[in-house]
């Protein structure tokens, strides 16, 4: 990995800004045999529960346009077999590891930051405020923003001071910024942007809802340009804030429109399933894409699409077409 | 040789119609030396540009030496990614994954084996006829479905097969009947010590059901099952859940495509497929419409 991809999280140095996305990657030992997992900027976990959960009934997904529909119900082993057989795997692996959290009350989140808590190889925590609040008649922690800063505070005064906590938002809200600026006041370093949108599918030979959960979570290349809204909304607002910048992420060129809309990271998810080495795939095309611009440090190209119009950017030599593949 | 998976460019060498499927043979090298029967291949469907991203799973009927080594998949055109696939011409490009999943586990003395199943799914008994075969064990086919067109491989199975039974609810090859006519006479007039299953998940229950009564062990591959509730192959995207109990009695909801596709017929709940057993591990204690959330 050459320096020009190099790029941090705050305090958090990564040495490729591409990330797997929570949820996409397994629990890292499906991803192994394709690729060497230290070529990660990090593996993002499977949003971990405080206890074991079995998830919805399948069908769990349906293939939409340029994406996915998943109602997946949260499954995962719950944070003590995580403790005992996932996390000390990465480790061993020598795998920069974002935990996510997903909790359905503000004391789940605080039980599991707290079981967390000096853990040795979690890089950083990320919360998914894309929970069901059972506080709240199961409204999203991600939809308001006192339910969503209560959640993250709740994990940062659970967590080591040095260890990084993200906020993992999703667009379903009025206002993404007014949330994030909830999640960055109550103590989060640091935004994960976006999770899935709600999405549905009715089977017409059913004819029924596609899905058991009946409304599921779009995600793949279809959501991305609502995840370059976000971020480049977020980034405005937050100019200081790191981004890792998450939705719809295939080709190195999709990272760098994430980046020029204020992300200092990407993370890819769903992308994974059609193509289990997209991760080194996406960082050798964003290195490409980079060089290419004559941009010597990714950072330089951090929210670059926010420079006034009469900016005169690096120009992509004419006759050298790219490469380009967008499913 | 190795047991772990690649992705590979494969080249399309033949695509033929066979009753109502589609057989394609590929040249896939590195899938090829690493398969065992039983396990199974990931397309992405729709090439480069393509708007699908769920990819389509297909056992793999053989795999041969021939140009370093091609394998062949069997699949009914159902779904326009399907149709796609059945509209690839010899030369053209298939990214391919595999091969994925676990194997059939093979006996370790010369038994008998009984090989049943029906749809495109007979395909993969093939392969592992194949092996089984090589290792001395007897072959017996009993193959099932609703007509002559669902039947894969009736005249392949007589070939190779020690004795092959064909069943058919139309009578228009074979016996007329069903799987559960001929399955116990099957059974017990080869004295088979092991049953291999592969097709429609109804007919693996019966399989399991059948080879239950008569104690004997069954190895079936829930690869129907995983074309309709997977989206990736590789184990990443716990989509293709279904509720299967352990040695410890303990039900859990395990991946077709990882942890199977083959599965040991009587540790799979049947009748539970498509939903969480309410004993299962992790399970919802309580059933609302808010449990669980989308992601
Ligand atoms: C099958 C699946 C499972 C997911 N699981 C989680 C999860 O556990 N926690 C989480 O915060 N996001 C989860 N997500 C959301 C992704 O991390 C990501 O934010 C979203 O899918 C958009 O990125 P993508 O288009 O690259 O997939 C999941 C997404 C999918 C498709």
């Amino acid at each position: 990995m050459s320096d020009r991809v190099r790029t941090a999280l705050g305090p958090l140095e990564l040495p490729s800004p591409v990330l797997t996305a929570a949820g996409c990657g397994g629990t890292g030992r499906e991803l192994a045999p394709f690729f060497d997992l230290g070529r990660l900027g990090a593996f993002t976990t499977t949003s971990v529960t405080a206890q074991p959960r079995a998830g919805r009934p399948t069908p769990r997904v349906a293939e939409t346009p340029s994406g996915l529909l998943t109602a997946m119900g949260m499954p995962g082993p719950g944070i003590e077999t995580f403790l005992e057989r996932d996390l000390p795997w990465l480790v061993e692996q020598d795998v920069r590891t974002i935990v996510s959290l997903a909790g359905h009350s503000v004391e789940e989140f605080a039980e599991l930051a707290h079981r967390l808590r000096g853990v040795p190889g979690v890089a950083a925590v990320e919360v998914n405020v894309a929970c069901p609040n059972v506080a709240d008649r199961g409204r999203m922690f991600a939809r308001h923003p006192a339910a969503a800063a209560a959640a993250i505070r709740a994990v940062r005064d659970g967590t080591r001071p040095g260890t990084p906590v993200l906020a993992k938002l999703a667009p379903d809200a009025t206002d993404i910024v007014t949330i994030a600026l909830a999640c960055v006041d109550a103590g989060a370093d640091g935004l994960t942007l976006i999770n899935t949108m709600e999405g549905m599918a009715i089977d017409t030979g059913t004819l029924r809802p596609a899905l058991t959960g009946v409304s599921g979570g779009l995600s793949g290349p279809a959501l991305r340009p609502v995840a370059v809204r976000c971020v480049y909304q977020v980034h405005a607002a937050l100019p200081h804030t790191p981004i890792i910048g998450t939705g719809g992420v295939a080709t190195g060129l999709d990272a760098l429109e994430l980046i020029l809309a204020g992300a200092s990271a990407v993370a890819v998810g769903t992308a994974l399933f059609h193509d289990p080495l997209a991760v080194p795939r996406v960082l050798r095309e964003l290195e490409e894409a980079l060089a290419a611009r004559r941009i010597e440090r990714l950072a330089d190209a951090v929210g670059l699409a926010h420079r006034p119009a009469g900016f005169v950017p690096p120009q992509v030599r004419p006759h050298e077409p790219e490469k380009e593949r967008t499913p | 040789m190795s047991d772990t998976p690649v992705q590979t460019s494969a080249t399309v060498l033949t695509v033929r119609q066979v009753q109502d499927y589609h057989a394609m043979t590929l040249v896939a090298p590195a899938i090829a030396e690493r398969f065992r029967p039983g396990q199974f291949v990931a397309a992405a469907v729709g090439g480069a540009h393509t708007a699908r991203l769920v990819r389509r799973c297909f056992g793999v009927h053989e795999v041969k030496s021939d140009y370093g080594g091609t394998v062949e998949v069997v699949f009914a055109d159902t779904e326009p990614g399907t149709g796609w696939l059945a509209g690839l011409r010899s030369r053209d490009q298939l990214d391919l994954v595999g091969p994925l999943g676990r194997p059939f586990r093979l006996p370790r003395d010369p038994v008998g084996c009984v090989l049943t199943g029906g749809g495109p799914g007979a395909a993969s008994l093939f392969a592992l006829a194949d092996t089984l075969l090589r290792r001395g064990c007897k072959v017996h086919f009993v193959l099932a479905g609703p007509s002559a067109r669902q039947v894969f491989g009736s005249r392949m199975a007589q070939r190779v097969g020690d004795t092959a039974a064909i069943v058919t609810e139309d009578g228009s090859v074979g016996e007329e009947g069903t799987l559960d006519d001929v399955l116990p006479r099957v059974l017990q007039e080869t004295g088979a010590d092991v049953v291999y299953g592969c097709g429609p998940t109804d007919l693996l229950r019966t399989i399991t059901q059948i080879a239950g009564e008569l104690g004997l062990p069954s190895q079936v591959s829930v690869e129907e099952f995983l074309q309709r509730t997977g989206a990736c192959g590789t184990g990443l995207c716990m989509t293709c859940m279904l509720p299967v109990h352990g040695e410890d009695g303990v039900t859990r909801m395990v991946r077709a495509c990882a942890d199977g596709p083959v599965l040991r017929g009587d540790r799979v709940r049947w009748s539970d497929l498509g939903t969480i057993p309410f004993d299962a591990l992790g399970a919802p204690r309580v059933l609302s419409v808010t449990e669980g959330g989308s992601r």
